[in-house]
């Protein structure tokens, strides 16, 4: 079949992701991430960990909206808040976003974890990226304990109070831990910023560097079968030659170059 | 389903290092509570077995996977390309460190390079790390606040009390205490005052009796507005987790450690001012004839009698 020369709509569209892929090889990097070959029978639960990264995004672009219009203050906190809900165009709706998003992200977060754990995908050479994603999995959750102050409503509060002195009951380093998420002996001034300052730059700062390695992890060491694929993964270590496969099916479950046996 | 082969037996075999390690970190853990001593016995226990530990994990691992990387080829650990990129010559090759004839200057201007980095490095990092973590642990300066006139509180009778503990930091400073007047003691008039931090873990402690509202007082002094209101308990509650004390503060039932924090107290120009919290493991008595076992101050739901006590050496900084 003889090649047909590219349509005008075509070069318009093509031109501009040309002129990207020359300079940095953005494009490509993208297209092998998203078309990368991944085992054959992945199937619904794989898709766990990006249902998580989009909830994750959600709550990253919500919470920057929300920003905007809250002021992390003692006197004026909770007056934003109703702000927010009543008075802003939409404002109910991007703040409820953002509240029942936490829930799911965090409702994600384990399923994810649980697929990861039922399917031995934790693994060799995988175990870094479980630490990596416990890791994630803990700011996950002090991104629920700072972000549940900031409505500074009574519920917030005393169980802020509530948390920070759970903290405080650990042995040895507790008293530590109470300053430090107070900002002082007792809930002040600060408070309320510092948990701000957590919940929105740098808890957040870290899970996108997190999620940089977790997902870097993933494209190096590929995608794992599940425990009932006939594919067997887990059982073979890295090292070991590639065997011919034995069908044309597995082929294609190996990328040229990469450690034989790994999928 | 092709046949399973045997995995692999562990290499490094299991080793019972790892388990006088942790016996080490718990022989530090005891020092802390016992004394100096133990805690460097603990520190070179674990140190040691610290030591065994990793070098029995490294010992196998020396020079198999190098040797079997070298002998694969380009198909061995790290060969694989993340992104593949175009097929082409590399701009510099690529050589082990043994290869590389390394001379004196270049070994200098490395380390000058490293060196003076990570000194521009901890220049920049450790004051902004000081900003950051330090002025959390200075114990702020808290001044005595003043309750208002005596008078005020009849003797024997219970007033909730609230008031700034820094009017200038605002409502955020707001605390609550329970103050009674116990009548004179040795010609000096006794006050129990006590914190409405429950000692489980710091929820509002209600008093177990009625709050007269209507007879409220907003007390005028020279700061702020102190607000006084009349109630007769018959014990104190906390509504979070059912810690309950009687009107001495002590635990009478519920998770509580210890009992109710107290605040000091002094008396000037016929006014109560009351100063620092303290933490109270229990109250012997009543009034002004209680004998109070008293203690720095802590935080809620630490422990600051019984074995427990030694899981918590350090109070709460307090200026």
């Amino acid at each position: 079949m003889a090649k047909k020369p590219p349509t005008t709509l075509r070069r318009i569209v093509d031109y501009p992701l040309d002129w990207l892929e020359v300079r940095s090889g953005l494009v490509g990097a993208i297209r092998y991430f998203l078309f990368r070959k991944v085992p054959g029978d992945t199937n619904w639960f794989h898709t766990l960990g990006s249902a998580t990264l989009t909830a994750f995004l959600v709550q990253a672009i919500t919470g920057a909206i929300l920003a905007m219009y809250y002021k992390p203050d003692p006197n004026s906190a909770y007056q934003s808040i109703q702000r927010i809900t009543n008075d802003v165009t939409l404002g109910w709706l991007v703040r409820g976003m953002h509240k029942w998003g936490a829930s799911v992200f965090i409702i994600l977060l384990f399923l994810h974890m649980g697929r990861v754990f039922l399917f031995g995908a934790y693994k060799y050479p995988r175990e870094l990226n479980w630490i990596v994603g416990v890791l994630l999995l803990l700011l996950g959750l002090f991104e629920g304990l700072t972000g549940y102050l900031l409505p500074y409503d009574e519920t917030g509060y005393w169980a802020t109070v509530v948390a920070i002195n759970i903290n405080g009951t650990a042995p040895f380093l507790g008293p530590f831990l109470v300053n430090l998420l107070y900002g002082s002996a007792d809930f002040g001034t600060d408070t309320l910023a510092r948990f701000y300052a957590l919940h929105m730059l740098l808890a957040p700062g870290a899970i996108f560097a997190l999620i940089g390695l977790h997902l870097y992890l993933v494209i190096r060491l590929g995608v794992t079968s599940p425990p009932w694929s006939p594919e067997a993964a887990g059982s073979e270590r890295p090292l070991e030659p590639q065997r011919p496969s034995p069908d044309g099916r597995r082929a294609g479950l190996v990328r040229p170059g990469a450690r034989g046996g790994v999928r | 389903v092709e046949p399973r082969r045997p995995s692999q037996p562990h290499s490094p075999p299991p080793s019972l290092w790892p388990i006088g390690f942790a016996v080490g970190i718990a022989i530090v853990l005891l020092g802390l509570i016992i004394g100096w001593g133990i805690v460097l016995l603990g520190a070179v226990l674990t140190v040691g077995f610290g030591f065994l530990w990793i070098r029995d994990v490294v010992a196998g691992s020396e020079t198999a996977p190098r040797a079997r990387a070298s002998s694969r080829g380009p198909t061995g650990i790290g060969a694989a390309p993340v992104v593949p990129g175009r097929p082409g010559e590399a701009a510099l090759p690529l050589m082990d460190d043994e290869e590389v004839e390394r001379y004196p200057r270049s070994v200098f201007l490395e380390g000058a390079t490293l060196g003076l980095g990570a000194l521009i490095g901890a220049a920049i990092t450790l004051p902004v790390a000081w900003f950051a973590i330090v002025p959390a642990f200075e114990g702020e300066k808290q001044d005595e606040v003043d309750l208002g006139p005596l008078d005020n509180f009849p003797e024997g009778e219970w007033r909730v009390t609230t008031f700034m503990e820094n009017p200038v930091q605002g409502q955020v400073t707001r605390r609550t205490a329970f103050v009674r007047y116990n009548g004179l003691l040795r010609g000096e008039p006794s006050f129990t005052i006590i914190s409405n931090h429950c000692a489980h873990l710091g929820c509002p402690v209600q008093p177990g009796g009625p709050i007269d509202d209507q007879k409220r007082q907003e007390v005028k002094t020279a700061q702020e507005v102190v607000t006084l209101i009349p109630t007769t308990p018959a014990a104190f509650s906390c509504p979070c987790h059912g810690g309950a004390y009687d009107t001495e503060g002590n635990r009478t039932a519920g998770p509580p450690v210890r009992a109710l924090d107290r605040y000091q107290f002094s008396i000037r120009n016929g006014h109560l001012w009351i100063g620092n919290v303290f933490s109270v493991g229990s109250v012997d008595g009543t009034g002004k004839s209680a004998v109070i076992v008293k203690y720095d101050r802590f935080y809620p739901g630490e422990h600051v009698d019984g074995i427990e006590q030694y899981l918590y050496p350090l109070p709460a900084p307090q200026g």
